[in-house]
Formats: C-alpha cells, sequence, structure tokens
C-alpha cells in the first residue's frame, strides 16, 4: 500500500503503449485545432482515427511525431520519448507533400525506408535492395521499381509510400489515409499487409474515413472533432451516439444505424 | 598547345572548371528544393559581406572575404525567417525582400567607402577577371612540376580548387541526407534527421561557393553555374545521381568552351579582340539548356510520351 502511493499514477502514461497522450494542444494559429485531448492506443492492435475533414486528425499524428509544435500535453511512444524511438515508428503522410518531380524511381522512394537501417554511410547492398523489391511486391507495385514517381497514379504513389513504411520495419505504423484513392482490390491488399503486420506484433495506427469498413478493419478507434469524443474498443465506443458527436449531426440518422449495426 | 597555352589559358580554364562545379554541386540541390533563386540571391548578399569584411580587415584576402560571406548569408538567412514569420508571407517573397536590401545596402556600403582602388568595383563584381587569372611564369609544360613557377601560381586557382574539392566532399558525405531532406522534409523529420541543420548548411556551401567563385570569376558565371548545368542535367536523367554527373559534365563544358569560344571564337569569325570569358561560359551553359530543354530525354511534363519509362 505504501509503495503505490509513491507513484502517481494520475501522471503515468501506458508505457506498454505503443501511442499514449495526454492532454494535447496544438494550434496553428489562434484557434486550436486539437484541444486537451487524451489517448491511449493498444499494443498490436489496428486502431482506426476518424473524424470529419479539419478536425485534426493528421494534426494528431503530426503532433505525435513531433512534427509539429504542441502547445501543451505529453506524447509517449512505447513509453518513451518520441524522439529516442524513432527507428521504431513508420509514417505515411496523407497525400505525402513531396516534390514529383523530383528524380527518383519508386524503388528509390522505397530504399530511403532502408536509411535508417544502412546508415547515412553505408554502400547499400544488394540484399538491401531486394528488399525494397519484396516490399514494393507486398503492395502490388513489383512492375514499377523503375518507374519516376511523378509518373505513377495517386493510388500508386500512396502505395509507394506504404512500401517505404513496411520497408521501415517499424513496430508502430501511423498512417494518415491509408485507403485514400486506392481501388477496391488494392484496399483489400493493403488491409491483408496490415493485418499480417498486426500478427507479426506490430501496431496500427491508421486515419480513416470510411465508416462502413471501421468494424470491419479495426480493433480500436478514436474518434475525434477538435477534442477526443470516444476513444476504445470498436465495438463499445464505434455507437451511433458517439458518431452523430463526432459529425456535429451531418450525417443522417439511418446512414449511423446502418453503419454501427454491420460493425456489431 | 605549348608554352602559350600553360602561360595564358591553362590556369583561368581550371580556374573555371574548379568555379563552375562548386557552383553547380550545390545548385543541384537548390533547384530540386525551388530554391534555385538563393543562388542569385546570395550573389547578391555577398557583396556587402564582402564589402564589410573589407572594411573591418583591410584586406582582400579570402579569409575574411569568406567569412563575410557566410556571416551575411547568415544573417540573410535569419532575416528571411524573421520576415516570413512576422509578415506570414511566402518564402520566396520574404528572401526577395532581404536580398534586394541586403544588395542596395552593400551598393551604398561600396559607393561610401573608398574601396575604387582595390577591385571591388561593381564591374569586376559582376564580371571577374578570368581573363587576367594567368601564369606568367611557366614555361610550358614542364612548370607544372617545377616548384618555383608553381609558387606564382595565381592564389585564385588552388583556392577555387580546394573549395571545389570541399564541396566535392561534403557533397558525398552528407549524399542521403541532401536528398532524402529535397525530397521529403517530412520524412526526413520523422526519422529525426536535423533538417534545418541541413537545409542551413546547404545554403552555406553554397554561399561559401559564390564567394570564393565570385572573387575569382565574377557573379555572372555563379548564377549561371547555380542554376544551368543543374537544370538541364535534370532534363537528361530520372535519378539524382546522374543528375548530379551530368551537372558536373555540364559545368565543365561550359567553362572550358565559354573560355575557348570567348578567346578564339572572335578571330575564327574574323573579328578582332575577344569577348568577356564570363559571359562566354554564362552564354553556353545557357545554350547547353536550351538544348536540354528541346531533346533531353527526361524533359516529363513537357509533351511526347514521358523520359522515365523503365529502361
Ligand atoms: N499548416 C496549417 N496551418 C494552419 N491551419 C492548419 C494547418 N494544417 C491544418 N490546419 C487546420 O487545422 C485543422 C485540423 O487540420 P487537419 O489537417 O489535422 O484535419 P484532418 O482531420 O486531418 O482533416 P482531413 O480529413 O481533411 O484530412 C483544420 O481546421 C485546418 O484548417
Ligand atoms: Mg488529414
Amino acid at each position: 500500500m505504501a509503495e503505490i502511493s509513491l507513484v502517481d499514477t494520475r501522471n503515468a502514461l501506458d508505457p506498454a503503449s505503443p501511442l499514449a497522450v495526454r492532454g494535447l494542444t496544438v494550434s496553428y494559429g489562434e484557434k486550436p485545432a486539437l484541444f486537451s485531448l487524451d489517448a491511449t492506443f493498444p499494443a498490436g492492435a489496428m486502431s482506426a482515427i476518424v473524424g470529419p475533414n479539419g478536425a485534426g486528425k493528421s494534426t494528431f499524428l503530426k503532433a505525435a511525431l513531433g512534427l509539429i509544435p504542441r502547445v501543451s500535453g505529453e506524447v509517449q511512444v512505447f513509453g518513451r520519448d518520441v524522439d529516442r524511438v524513432r527507428d521504431r515508428i513508420a509514417y505515411v503522410p496523407q497525400r505525402a507533400s513531396v516534390d514529383w518531380d523530383f528524380p527518383t524511381t519508386a524503388i528509390d522512394v522505397v530504399l530511403m525506408g532502408l536509411y535508417g537501417q544502412i546508415g547515412l554511410w553505408r554502400r547499400i547492398s544488394g540484399q538491401y535492395k531486394a528488399r525494397a523489391r519484396a516490399c514494393l511486391d507486398r503492395v502490388g507495385m513489383g512492375e514499377f521499381a523503375d518507374r519516376q514517381i511523378g509518373q505513377l497514379s495517386g493510388g500508386q504513389q500512396q502505395r509507394v509510400f506504404l512500401a517505404r513504411a513496411l520497408a521501415q520495419e517499424a513496430d508502430l505504423f501511423l498512417l494518415d489515409e491509408p485507403f485514400a484513392g486506392v481501388d477496391a482490390a488494392t484496399e483489400r491488399a493493403i488491409i491483408d499487409v496490415l493485418k499480417s503486420l498486426q500478427a507479426d506484433g506490430r501496431s496500427i495506427v491508421a486515419v480513416h474515413h470510411d465508416l462502413s469498413t471501421v468494424p470491419d478493419y479495426f480493433d480500436h478507434v478514436m474518434l475525434v472533432n477538435l477534442r477526443r469524443i470516444a476513444e476504445g474498443p470498436v465495438r463499445q465506443v464505434f455507437t451511433a451516439a458517439a458518431l452523430s458527436e463526432t459529425y456535429g449531426g451531418r450525417l443522417g440518422a439511418t446512414q449511423i444505424d446502418t453503419l454501427t449495426l454491420q460493425g456489431a | 598547345m605549348g608554352a602559350e597555352f600553360v602561360q595564358f589559358s591553362l590556369t583561368p580554364i581550371l580556374i573555371g572548371i574548379f568555379a563552375a562545379i562548386a557552383c553547380a554541386l550545390p545548385g543541384n540541390f537548390l533547384i530540386l528544393r525551388r530554391q534555385a533563386l538563393i543562388g542569385d540571391a546570395i550573389s547578391h548578399v555577398v557583396l556587402p559581406g564582402i564589402v564589410v569584411a573589407f572594411l573591418v580587415t583591410g584586406t582582400t584576402a579570402t579569409g575574411p572575404m569568406l567569412l563575410g560571406a557566410a556571416g551575411a548569408a547568415l544573417v540573410a538567412v535569419v532575416l528571411i525567417e524573421t520576415v516570413r514569420r512576422l509578415g506570414k508571407i511566402e518564402p520566396g517573397a520574404a528572401m526577395g525582400v532581404v536580398f534586394t536590401a541586403l544588395f542596395a545596402g552593400g551598393v551604398l556600403l561600396l559607393e561610401q567607402s573608398d574601396t575604387s582602388s582595390v577591385h571591388l568595383d561593381v564591374e569586376h563584381a559582376l564580371m571577374g577577371n578570368l581573363e587576367q587569372l594567368i601564369w606568367l611564369r611557366a614555361d610550358g609544360w614542364g612548370s607544372l612540376v617545377d616548384p618555383v613557377a608553381l609558387a606564382a601560381l595565381p592564389p585564385e586557382l588552388p583556392r577555387m580548387a580546394i573549395v571545389a574539392v570541399i564541396i566535392m566532399v561534403l557533397t558525398v558525405l552528407f549524399w542521403r541526407p541532401l536528398k532524402l531532406t529535397s525530397f521529403d522534409e517530412g520524412f526526413a523529420r520523422a526519422i529525426g534527421l536535423p533538417v534545418n541543420v541541413i537545409a542551413l548548411g546547404l545554403v552555406a556551401t553554397a554561399a561559401a561557393a559564390a564567394v570564393a567563385a565570385f572573387d575569382a570569376v565574377g557573379s555572372i558565371i555563379v548564377i549561371a553555374m547555380f542554376i544551368c548545368p543543374p537544370a538541364a542535367a535534370r532534363l537528361m536523367t530520372n535519378r539524382l545521381s546522374m543528375q548530379v554527373a551530368w551537372s558536373i559534365a555540364f559545368a565543365v563544358l561550359s567553362a572550358v568552351l565559354g573560355y575557348v569560344l570567348a578567346g578564339y571564337g572572335p578571330i575564327w569569325l574574323g573579328a578582332a579582340g575577344s569577348v568577356s570569358a564570363a559571359g562566354m561560359v554564362a552564354a553556353i551553359s545557357g545554350v547547353i539548356l536550351l538544348l536540354a530543354c528541346l531533346f533531353g530525354p527526361a524533359r516529363g511534363r513537357v509533351g511526347v510520351a514521358a523520359g522515365g519509362e523503365a529502361p
């Protein structure tokens, strides 16, 4: 009893969680984009972040990674400061803000995901090239390996960046809308890849817009709109009430009913 | 090609080559970052830096000049960030404001202070004095191994050579960070690369190249070499390493061809005298860029079937 009182449990983020935040507030100007957000994503799970456009989903991922400054709050990745575990995280931004005219090929982009392991100066051996190619194959992009990335379609580009994330062999995958603009067959293929990552014990946190597939694809969900509306296992928190609160009544009641019933 | 060539053409050509390479290398990354004009801007900001360094130290030695220019570049970068944040305007506009103001300040300083006796005049700044960087002590190829003759080399040659070699080494050493931060800054940040330090390092390197070259060959070559060879090289390939290799080839070609044409071209055409080597080098690089625009295999977005299909 006496020992327990030494630890202030209110102040300890769950060290087992691949991503835990508390009181996270982020602002681009005067108005906050995220306000006092708490979240604890479970290890080894597929977690979704759901909310309307402008809810702060991308902001959440960027702030968690320390890519944008936070006004206040705490972020822990695997119980540690994010700067100390960067090699365990792979991040795929929403519609990568890269230069599409850059002189680089699909395979080259995937190899960038291996820089962390190769180091900044060591030669890229054939073994790494084979791994990069295998990652491209996993997302069905093997035949486009030598294409300049600007000459791929939007969905193909998205898959190349997913392949780069796979190459990183991370323990935590942060994916900002991995299914945006990909066709149904590819979406299925990507989900299979993600599920196999999960089977390997990796954790996935993905921003997801298609409410109808949330119960199918994910175990855990965070509903967000500036604040956290709800967070927990999909079965428990993916409810009509929470959804209508998240979308501010912009979803029809029947729409929500079908969504939540499907998942049950 | 005998003694006369070694005496009057070898050193200017070599200096031109080193200057072209030193500028073209960072230029590759600057154009990919849509910062091509920063080369132009740096060669403007270099002016006040050099003038201040001269006023403070009273010499035109490279050390103080480099420090002055690098200092000015740093001041400029800080000012740009400040203007951009406070004014909430785009980087290009902030750059324009800061560099124009600094350049104007440099010109004012030049006029106010009595630097006319030194070779800091504006025409020199523009055109350099490539033709005058000759090696009078040389009397043939044998001079290349003659310590007495070597000691009388124009100091611009070893200076420019050292800067070019340092820049080549830096480019190789920081290849992956440069490539990564130029292509995908967000990803570079996410894997923990010090993106801002690398960006600053690139600008500082470009500034060092600019000031060393500016002193030897004038700012026309500096501006042209930052942009033309890399831009032409981009149209030749869809691989960064090949682009950089092409840019070096184009830079060397411009330097050699430009110097030779400036010296002998008018004579071949039957006219007397010669034209400015700096101007000709820049013009040749422009012609190469034009040809690359018309025939480069990786013109991608302009016109016919994209050139980047798998080979
Ligand atoms: N760089 C920025 N500067 C200023 N405001 C921004 C910036 N990025 C995002 N915002 C604002 O912050 C809020 C949250 O943006 P965010 O990109 O996180 O939304 P999101 O939930 O990812 O939306 P979407 O579903 O459209 O991707 C929005 O109101 C947006 O306008
Ligand atoms: Mg978003």
